[in-house]
Parts: structure tokens; sequence; C-alpha cells
């Protein structure tokens, strides 16, 4: 299964991912860093389980999921803290997996940052150059540059002390790009910082990224995070990698009851294939049946369901409503306001618990709990996914 | 309206106050027992004393400084150059032990740092006096060095430099090894990911990085070591021999044999000056105010 370091490279694209949109044009010098067939084992506590894909180059790619789920791992596995158990890194086209951090071109921007406290702001960006004896007016032209990029250039001989958690943050990602990795590694830089200057930092970190150009891997456990930033997310859990995608593929089209449960809001609703050929199955849900697309050509007749409905895709009426898709009977349990939507707790006869957002362009009449109304969706709203036992946290 | 801003005054003033009296106890402490007895002893050193048997008299003697510098010199220069050499030695044994203990104690950390400061549960006295054994002409080590041929049949170690220097450093020791120890285990492990992440190895991570930050606790062990080593008269007296007299052991002969109380304040005030000036150098050396 392993390939030798020299062999030529012809099945780069095949490496990415299905659902990756570029998998079929990719060529092998468009891939950064290949993931192929990891594992590492901490003792008998798997981290990664077999995780095998590759991150283009220039692309923003996240890391995604609860903790323990292996993407600091697999994030420590790139940069060369940690060596893969089973499996290769490759960087660049060359196995990296037993090559030590100070030997690989990519660098990291760590969660508390890791700023040496003793050195200027200049001298931690110029950390990285120093030790690779670049040329000394190389080093000042570069650092000044990189400075400005993250608009730091007046506090150069500010200590780190000096300067709040959003300043600390530009240093830290000033100091690992001014080395033009050949990619960079962020471990949840934003977990530190307070909503506000978050969301900030969410809009220049991909300034950053599309005025350098250089491929950003992005971990982290905020799926609205991941979401509003990446072109591409790998969603993992348990140590496994559950989807690689877009960010509208994986909130759309999610592979697995855990990637529809951990990204937003979802409706899970357990049901059997009734039928499948082709394109649609019809399944057995809530006491009715109704048509789903199918994504999956594994699904049989007879198989364990589930299917996931987003709360914003479902629509209420008091009367009977006239669709091609599903149309269940609910009752409403409980309403909760929440600014632009009105989260709306519904339950059908036979106690399946839905979730609808309800706003203002419904034009429903004033809800309370106990209404009866008419709950459906458009076929293409709803997605089928193999019933997994698989644990994944409350919404 | 007005009550309110009287107790503000009134808080004002007490404010100010708080300060003082929180001060005071130490004042007083540093006044009795630090300012009295230095400037009783700074007119001592400029006392005369005719005899051995005679009260001293305050006269404006400086002739004791000339006698401490001219008779003394040797000494004074001996003291500093083997509290020097105790210092180096120390500090070269002691940082890998607290990188060690810092770095890859795990959970034996605290284990370790007792290991270090054990030997203080015996007295200083008789862990010298335990040297005088084993360094002693028949002791185990100096027949071990005579059969691999490092020492001639009639050298010794016992009544040497070695000896003497060997006691220093081991003595003060701990002093080197416990503030390293705590500059070190206060450098986040992860600094070094992020030297070796920019390309450093771990040789350069640690001139970098780790050797910087942990300075503080070099120039702390370094004084604790060297000030002592420098005014200590135990271990000449018990490990060295006449030419190995330190000025430790003048200040004690001058003091409490020969009854001179003039000269060996003298020689006190000298020390404590050259203490000062080694110390203010060594600080503005180590650059210690402008780190972190």
């Amino acid at each position: 299964m392993r390939t030798g370091p020299g062999q030529p490279g012809a099945r780069g694209g095949d490496r990415l991912n299905e659902s990756g949109a570029q998998a079929g044009t990719a060529r092998n010098d468009d891939v950064v860093i290949e993931i192929r067939h990891v594992s590492k084992r901490f003792g008998d506590f798997v981290a990664v389980d077999d995780a095998d894909f590759g991150i283009l180059r220039g692309e923003f790619f996240s890391m995604l999921g609860p903790s323990g789920c292996g993407k600091t791992t697999t994030l420590r596995m790139i940069a060369g803290f940690e060596q893969p158990t089973e499996g290769e890194v490759r960087l660049d086209g060359n196995d990296v997996s037993r090559v030590p951090p100070y030997r690989r071109n990519v660098n990291t921007v760590f969660q508390r940052y890791e700023l040496f406290p003793h050195m200027t702001v200049y001298d931690n960006v110029a950390f990285g150059p120093r030790s690779t004896k670049v040329p000394k007016p190389e080093i000042a032209e570069r650092v000044r540059s990189m400075l400005e990029v993250v608009r730091l250039a007046d506090l150069a001989h500010r200590k780190p002390a000096q300067l709040s958690g959003g300043q600390q943050q530009r240093v830290a990602l000033a100091r690992a790009l001014v080395n033009y990795p050949s990619a960079l590694l962020l471990d949840e830089p934003l977990g530190a910082l307070d909503l506000k200057l978050r969301q900030t930092m969410q809009i220049e970190l991909k300034r950053i990224q599309r005025e350098v150009g250089i491929t950003f891997v992005f971990v982290t456990h905020d799926q609205e995070e991941a979401l509003t930033m990446s072109d591409r997310i790998a969603v993992m859990n348990e140590g496994r990698v559950e989807q690689i995608g877009t960010p509208e593929e994986i909130y759309h089209r999610p592979a697995s009851v855990f990637v529809a449960g951990f990204i937003g809001v979802a409706n899970l609703i357990p049901a059997v294939v009734a039928s499948a050929d082709g394109a649609t199955a019809g399944v057995d849900a809530a006491g009715r049946r109704f048509p789903v697309p199918i994504t999956d050509p594994a699904v049989r007749t007879g198989d364990a369901a589930v299917v996931m409905v987003r709360p914003e895709r479902l629509h209420l009426s008091t009367t009977v409503p006239a669709t091609d898709g599903a149309a269940v009977e609910v009752a409403v349990a409980d309403l909760t306001f929440q600014g632009p939507v009105v989260r709306t707790a519904l339950r059908t006869d036979d106690g399946t618990d839905l979730v609808a957002h309800v706003g203002p362009e419904d034009e429903l009449p004033m809800l309370r709990p106990g209404d009866r109304l008419w709950a459906s969706w458009e076929p293409d709203a709803a997605c089928l996914l193999r019933a997994a036992p698989r644990n994944f946290p409350d919404e | 309206m007005s009550a309110s801003v009287e107790r503000d005054a009134q808080g004002r003033r007490r404010a100010r106050w708080t300060p003082w009296l929180l001060l005071a106890p130490g004042f007083l402490w540093l006044f009795w027992f630090f300012y009295l007895p230095l400037s009783a002893l700074l007119r001592m050193s400029l006392s005369t004393k005719p005899s051995r048997f005679a009260v001293p008299e305050f006269s404006w003697a400086w002739s004791n400084y000339e006698q401490a510098f001219s008779d003394y010199g040797s000494q004074f220069t001996r003291s500093f150059t083997y509290a020097l050499a105790a210092t180096s030695i120390a500090l070269l044994i002691a940082y890998p032990v607290a990188y060690v203990i810092a770095f890859r104690g795990g959970r034996y950390r605290n284990v370790l740092l007792g290991l270090v400061v054990v030997p203080f549960f015996t007295n200083f006295l008789i862990r010298t006096l335990a040297w005088k054994t084993i360094l002693g002409d028949q002791g185990a080590v100096v027949s071990l060095l005579r059969t691999v041929g490092l020492l001639d049949a009639n050298e010794a170690l016992l009544r040497t430099p070695i000896a003497v220097i060997g006691g220093l450093t081991y003595n003060f020791l701990p002093f080197m090894v416990l503030p390293i120890y705590v500059s070190l285990e206060k450098i986040d492990p992860k600094l070094l990911d992020a030297a070796r992440d920019l390309y450093s190895n771990t040789w350069r991570g640690f001139r970098k990085v780790v050797l910087p930050l942990s300075l503080p606790g070099v120039f702390a062990g370094s004084l604790l070591v060297f000030i002592p080593a420098a005014g200590d008269f135990v271990n000449a007296y018990y490990l060295g021999n006449a030419k190995t007299t330190m000025i430790g052991n003048v200040v004690q002969d001058q003091f409490l044999v020969q009854n001179n109380y003039p000269v060996a304040a003298a020689l006190s005030f000298v020390f404590i000056a050259i203490v000062m000036v080694i110390v203010a150098v060594y600080s503005r050396l180590l650059g210690t105010e402008d780190l972190t």
C-alpha cells in the first residue's frame, strides 16, 4: 500500500477525499500536505485512526471536531511534534514523517501564541529567519513588511507582555508567516480571545491569508468559525475523519449523523428505507412515507436510516401543505425567541422531536405550546444518512 | 454631602500613612540589626587599640585600612579567586541538574528537589569534616587517583586549594540549584516547541530561549554561592593549609584570637565594598533589570 518516496506521484489527485470538489482536477503539485493512512496511538488510546486526505496549495483548510477528536494531534504530526504510528505525512511531495520540526517548512501559530517573552516583537518575528541564516538586510526587510501585513509596524520594539491578546496573536502570525512556509498551521488560535475580537480576527485571518497566499491549516472546535473561514473542512470525531468538503457540502450534505449533529442545528429523524431506486429513496419516518434523495449508493431497502432536515428548511403551516416532499402533523412544544428567528420545538404524534426556525416570512398566527400545525419540507431539503450508533454532543 | 467629603479627606489621610505603617517593622529591624551594628563596626574600623587589652578609641585611624590592604591583599585575592572558582563549578554542576529536574523530572520533581536539599539536614561543620575523611591521605579517593596515576605517591588532596574549592562548591551547591530550578520551571515548555517550529534545533533553542529566560536564576544562584563562599572560613580551615588562608580566616583570627577589633572591622568593610562592586558589575553584565 505504501509508496516509496522516489515513486512518481501521479496519484496526488486521488489522495484527496472524494467529496473535495477539486479532487478530479488536482495535480500532484497542487497538494501541499498529504496525510496518507496516518494513525497515531498513545499506548492503548487511538488519537488518530487512519486519516487519509490531502491539503491543496493556497487553500484555507480547517480541521473541525470536539475536543479529543484528534485534530490537534494531526496538526502536531504535520508540524513534526508527533510522529505517526502508522502511515506517512508528506510535505511538498516528500515523506517528512520522521523529519524533526526544525527541518520542516511549516510554521505553527500556537493556541497561547508562545511568544518569546524576553524578546521584542521585532526579535520574535526575526527568530525564524535568523535560525535559517537569512542575510541581515533581508531579515530586516522581511520582518518590516510582515509587521506591516499584520498592522503592527509601530509596536516592533515592544515586549509581548506590553501587548493585548489580539496584538500578541498578530505577532504570532507574523513570526510564522515571515518564513514563507509551505503551510501555516493554526492550533485554535482564536480560542483565547473574546467574542468581538475573535470575529475581527476571523476577518483579519482571511485577509492575511489572501494577501500572502499561503496554505492555512486551521484547527478549531467552533463549527461557526470553520464554516465562516474555510475553503474546505475536515470534520473529525474520535480520531476518524468523518467528512471532508466545502462548508456548503458539510452543512447541506453531511456524510454522517455525527457531522449533521455537530455542524449547526439538525433534525435527525429515525427512519426505515422502504424503497430505494437510483436517486431517490422512499422512507418511513414519523408515521409517514416520503421521498429523500440518495447520496450514499450503499443504501438498501430495509436499512435503518436517519433523515436530516435543517430547521430553517422546515415549513410550518396551519393547513395541509401541498408538497412533493414530506408533511407531518405536529404539536408545538416550546417557543424560544432568538432574534431573527423563533426556535420552535415540535413533537409529532409518534413522539419524534423536531425543531423549526420560524421567521416573519412564514406568516403564521401567534403560536402557543399545544397548537397543532403541519410541518413540511421539500424533497431536496432532506438528506438520508446511515443510522450510526455513534454519539454526538447535544446542540 | 460635607460629611462624606470629610470622611474622604480622613480616608485619604489614613491612606497616606498606611504604607509607612506597613514599612515600620522592616525599618525598625533594619535600624536595630543593620544600621546600628554597621555604624558601630565603621566606628571601630577607624579606632586604635594600642594593646591587646586596651579599650579601642575612635581616632580616624585610616591606617587600619592601609594595613588591611597591605598585609592581607593576597588573602583577599585568594578569597575571591576561590569563590569565583567554586561559583563557576557549582554553576556547571547545578545548571544541568536543575534543567533535568525542571524539564524531565515529571512526577519525581519534588523528590529530586528534596534530594538536593537533604545534605542541609546535616550540620555544615559535620559535612565539611566528612570531606576531610573522604579526601584524607588514606581515603578511597586519594588511593584511587594514585592507582590510576593522576596523583603521585607524595601528593595529597587534603590541605590543597582543590580541597578548599571543592568544599566550598559542595557546601553552597544547593543555593545554586534552587534559584536556577525556579527560573527554569517557570519557562513554558511550549516555548521550546515554538523555537523548534522556527527552525531551531535543541541547542539553538536552548541558547536563544531557555538560557536567557533562566538568567535571573543564574544571577541569584551565583550571588548566593559567591558571597558566602568568599567570606567563608570553615572550608579553608579544615580542608586547606597555611597557604590557602582566606579573608574569613583572617577576620576570624583578628577578631577572636588577636582581639584586634579595629583591623578586623576594617577588613570586613573592605570585603563588603569589594563584594558590592563585584555585584554591581555582574548585574550590569547580565542585565537582569532588562529581563522579562
